[in-house]
């Protein structure tokens, strides 16, 4: 199925405008609300003809310091059909929660565990979010762009990137 | 729990103890901790801590222009680094719509299935490793040497080769590169009879490796399982195959899939096998791709002077050794990407250890992540 | 060796007027002997494993040009630079291991195997001391080893180390079996436990041809050479058995806290408990000192060499399995020992006890 056909699909089953499309800067993506999203992964997984059985990437995008919002970005993909989906789901950089797919795509435990560790995205509904990559006591969220750099962990001093340099 | 080991054990239990494996451990593949709960010899639960060797490779990107963040991609994946360049440079050559050139396309494809013999052979060797078998690593190594010294020739490097840029590669093969890789292939194919007597039909191999650690194939599938790992249960699935970069679609090879022909499908023997019959298949693909590339051409003529793609994102999967290797690129239209977000196999493929490990004993669970053939450098980066 | 230093000394006046330091001096003097050949039989054997297992995998082992720096010509300083070595290495005692029993433990292991040694006859005359069951004797002593392990592993305070001492003490607890089951039809046929009959047993020629050892007297015996050679090789914890140090699995098993001199003890010993089982299979179904050649080279030195000839054979055969096998797992090992092992011994019992009534 093509992503037309995906579209319709989706806007079938929770009628029109539930997920919108943005033509000029991602074409091919459809961009739900997180409390959309809750109810969007289910029917993604379950339904016959879409049936996304594998999740490929989960990333976290954070745009830049002044945008308001942080975004995840879910890649599905459908062995059965052989079709692909980029969904993006946008939340408030100030309080950033998604519902979590942890239990209908296995992967996405880990996928969304990492987008915690450096985003600090709340996955609603996630029976274990616990940091992964970093230390547990780790302070901040290192790929959101106004993360600032600690000058010491652990008493260890972290040395600051020089100026200038590329 | 295995099946087998139920019956043969019955309900006879004990104190549980807490065991770390790791992260300073022979057999854990690098830095990885795994704390399992232990029933006697029986594991009743694991759990991986990973990060050890978290090097920010996102965060990194972020401040690199494009070209500067291929030498970081070799040492996310060290063992399979031909196979990351190739990956992050279809990324970006898709998002700037770059054509490369006849000639490039055809080094890329001999370079990469040169670089996933190396890496399936290491596999293969440390799988040996893991289950007590010493020298047919030291076989694997024999001649993943060669391939390195190929290599070395190629490009002067022997692990993090930084050869293949967006574009182009690094360097035209040098002269006598294409007959020497010739001579490798002829000395090589026969090797591979030679593992299979030594290690893959060697009785109490297959004892220890069909039956354990089966990933059925929805498990697998649910789990991002991919690559031979995937194969190994079952499933046909090769994206070199199925979404097909660069030239792949002009070679005739075959995907090996798991059979279960020693035990049940998706067990460590089936994803052994499947890549000792995928070495086969890279031997194929490299003599065919040696037999019809353009011996002239610059291999430097699609490299772009400034790498600046428009604003917007990508996202694309190549094969690599360990499986669908994702980069997902978003840019602003700077010089630096916004967000790249690195999808590694051996991340998705550790993430299951816990569904097909519990039950089975210690020296399965070494033999499991063994023949999941994890690089922890890829999973941390 | 012993009563025949014994014998001397009675002769000599000041002495014999002593028994006790006559004995003693005896034991010394029969033990020391004993003590250089396990020191050199390590030495010996380590630099074999070494090049057996680079030959076997396509490299050279320990090389070198002249004596310095380098290991020698072929390596052969190779072992003797791991000695030294190891005997200057700093001596670490976990802060958390429980220091007598850390330290008592690769002496028990080492001693258990020390004393084998003293029934081991190399030839009819050479031997520390000639008992009249130096067969049930080396078994016994063979198994005292097992405890040195144990508390090695639990000494240590490390889960790998108890990990593997417990394996450790499965395994050779179980092998003990078919291994003493199998010597049996040997002895069975002799009616002896003296290593001395058992070997004179075997001298003649059957067929014609071969030499009238055990291994080709009736298929029965055949088959429990290499049930007991087998479970021998489970009992000194080598590949594809060596579960208690499985390196990829428990990091080195039940010595993983020791070093240095403390660690070389371990490996002392398992070289020498690999000649104590080859020597005792070479012993039993072998024939010993017996030339291979009925009537040829045969007596006196000729003896040492074919006895020691065979056994370097069979500890070249445990190398030979060692750079082939994967590891069994624990469990696998148990089942081949209860399952096979031990009804293919007890066969081989009944078949050897019909064989000689009924058939020859």
């Amino acid at each position: 199925m093509d992503f037309a056909g995906i579209l319709t699909a989706i806007n079938t089953k929770f009628g029109d405008g539930f997920a919108t499309v943005d033509e000029e800067a991602a074409p091919e993506t459809v961009q739900v609300s997180p409390s959309k999203w809750g109810e969007l992964a289910p029917f993604l997984r379950k339904d016959d003809t879409l049936s996304f059985d594998a999740m490929m990437c989960i990333t976290g995008i954070d745009e830049g310091a002044e945008s308001e919002n942080l975004a995840v970005v879910y890649n599905l993909h459908s062995m059965k059909q052989n079709h692909k989906l980029e969904v993006y789901v946008s939340t408030p950089r100030t309080a950033p929660k998604v519902p979590s797919v942890e239990q209908i795509w296995r992967i996405a435990d880990w996928f969304e565990r990492e987008t915690y560790d450096m985003f600090g995205i709340e996955f609603e509904g996630h029976r274990d979010l616990r940091r992964i990559l970093l230390p547990s006591d780790w302070e901040g969220f290192p790929l959101r762009k106004d993360y600032q750099f600690p000058d010491t962990y652990r008493g260890i001093v972290v040395d600051k990137m020089k100026e200038g340099w590329e | 729990m295995g099946v087998a080991l139920e019956k043969e054990l019955g309900t006879v239990h004990g104190e549980e103890m807490i065991l770390n494996i790791g992260p300073q451990h022979p057999s854990t593949h690098g830095v990885l901790r795994l704390r399992v709960k232990t029933d006697g010899e029986i594991i009743t639960e694991i759990i991986p801590y990973i990060g050890y060797l978290h090097r920010c490779f996102e965060k990194h990107c972020e401040n690199l222009t494009y070209e500067q963040a291929i030498p970081f991609t070799d040492r996310c994946d060290y063992i399979g680094s031909m196979n990351n360049n190739f990956g992050y440079a279809v990324a970006v050559e898709q998002l700037m719509d770059i054509k490369v050139s006849e000639k490039v396309e055809y080094m890329r494809v001999i370079v990469a299935e040169m670089n996933r013999l190396a890496s399936h052979l290491l596999a293969i060797g440390t799988f040996g490793l893991d289950v007590g078998a010493f020298t047919p690593f030291l076989y694997c190594f024999r001649d993943r040497e060669r391939i390195l010294d190929l290599f070395e020739m190629l490009c002067g490097a022997r692990l993090l080769y930084n050869y293949i840029w967006i574009g182009g590669v690094s360097h035209d093969f040098p002269v006598g590169w294409v007959e020497k890789t010739y001579d490798f292939l002829d000395y090589f194919e026969p090797k591979i009879a030679e593992y299979n007597e030594l290690l893959t039909y060697n009785k109490i191999f297959i004892e220890r490796s069909a039956d354990v650690g089966v990933i059925p194939a929805e498990v697998a599938i649910s789990y991002g399982v991919t690559g031979p790992n995937l194969r190994g249960s079952g499933v046909r699935w090769d994206i070199r195959k199925e979404e097909t970069y660069g030239i792949y679609d002009r070679f005739d090879f075959d995907v090996p899939i798991g059979t279960g022909a020693m035990g049940s499908l998706g067990d460590c023997w089936d994803r052994y096998y499947v890549r000792l019959r995928e070495l086969e298949e890279s031997v194929k693909i490299t003599r065919q791709a040696l037999d019809s590339m353009p011996r002239d051409g610059d291999v430097h003529a699609a490299v772009p002077k400034k790498i600046r793609p428009k604003a917007g994102h990508v996202y694309s999967r190549t094969e690599s050794p360990r499986g669908d290797l994702g980069f997902y690129i978003a840019s602003d239209g700077s010089d630096t990407p916004i967000r790249l977000k690195m999808r590694s196999p051996a991340f998705t493929a550790l993430s299951c250890l816990d569904e097909i490990a519990r039950g089975w004993m210690i020296s399965d669970v070494i033999a499991i992540l063994g023949s999941l053939d994890i690089v922890l450098g890829e999973i941390d980066r | 060796m012993v009563d025949y230093l014994l014998d001397i000394f009675s002769g000599i006046g000041w002495l014999s007027a002593s028994p006790n330091l006559a004995f003693v001096l005896a034991v010394t003097l029969s033990g020391l002997p004993i003590f250089l050949f396990m020191a050199v039989n390590a030495l010996v054997a380590v630099y074999a494993e070494r090049k057996v297992s680079a030959f076997m995998q396509d490299r050279l082992g320990p090389m070198g040009q002249g004596v310095g720096l380098h290991a020698g010509k072929w390596g052969l300083l190779q072992t003797v630079a791991d000695a030294v070595k190891l005997l200057t290495k700093e001596d670490i005692i976990p802060a958390s291991a429980d220091r007598k029993l850390f330290i008592l433990a690769p002496f028990i292991l080492f001693i258990g195997c020390f004393v084998a040694f003293a029934g081991l006859p190399f030839n009819e005359h050479v031997v520390a001391a000639d008992f009249n069951l130096g067969i049930f004797y080396i078994l016994a002593m063979g198994s005292v080893g097992v405890i040195g392990v144990i508390l090695a592993g639990y000494s240590s305070n490390n889960k790998w180390s108890l990990y593997g001492a417990m394996r450790s003490a499965a395994q050779i607890i179980s092998y003990e079996i078919p291994a003493g089951l199998s010597l049996l039809a040997v002895i069975m046929l002799t009616g002896s436990l003296a290593f001395r009959d058992i070997v004179a047993a075997q001298t003649g020629t059957t067929l014609g041809v071969l030499p009238s050892w055990f291994i080709f007297d009736n298929p029965f015996t055949f088959f429990a050479f290499w049930l007991f050679f087998v479970a021998g090789v489970a009992e000194v914890n080598r590949t594809p058995f060596d579960l208690p140090e499985a390196e990829s699995e428990l990091v080195a098993g039940f010595h993983t806290e020791y070093s240095g001199m403390r660690w070389s003890f371990f490996f002392l010993t398992e070289y020498a408990n690999m000649f104590i089982v080859a020597g005792v299979a070479a012993l039993a179904f072998l024939g010993g000192w017996l030339s291979p050649f009925p009537g040829y080279f045969e007596g006196g030195l000729w003896g040492i060499f074919w006895f020691m000839s065979k056994a370097a054979f069979l500890i070249f055969i445990m190398m030979w399995f060692r750079w082939t096998f994967p590891r069994l797992r624990t469990d696998q090992l148990m089942r081949m020992c209860w399952k096979f092992f031990m009804p293919a011994s007890f066969l081989t019992i009944v078949g050897v006890g019909i064989w000689d009534l009924f058939i020859r």
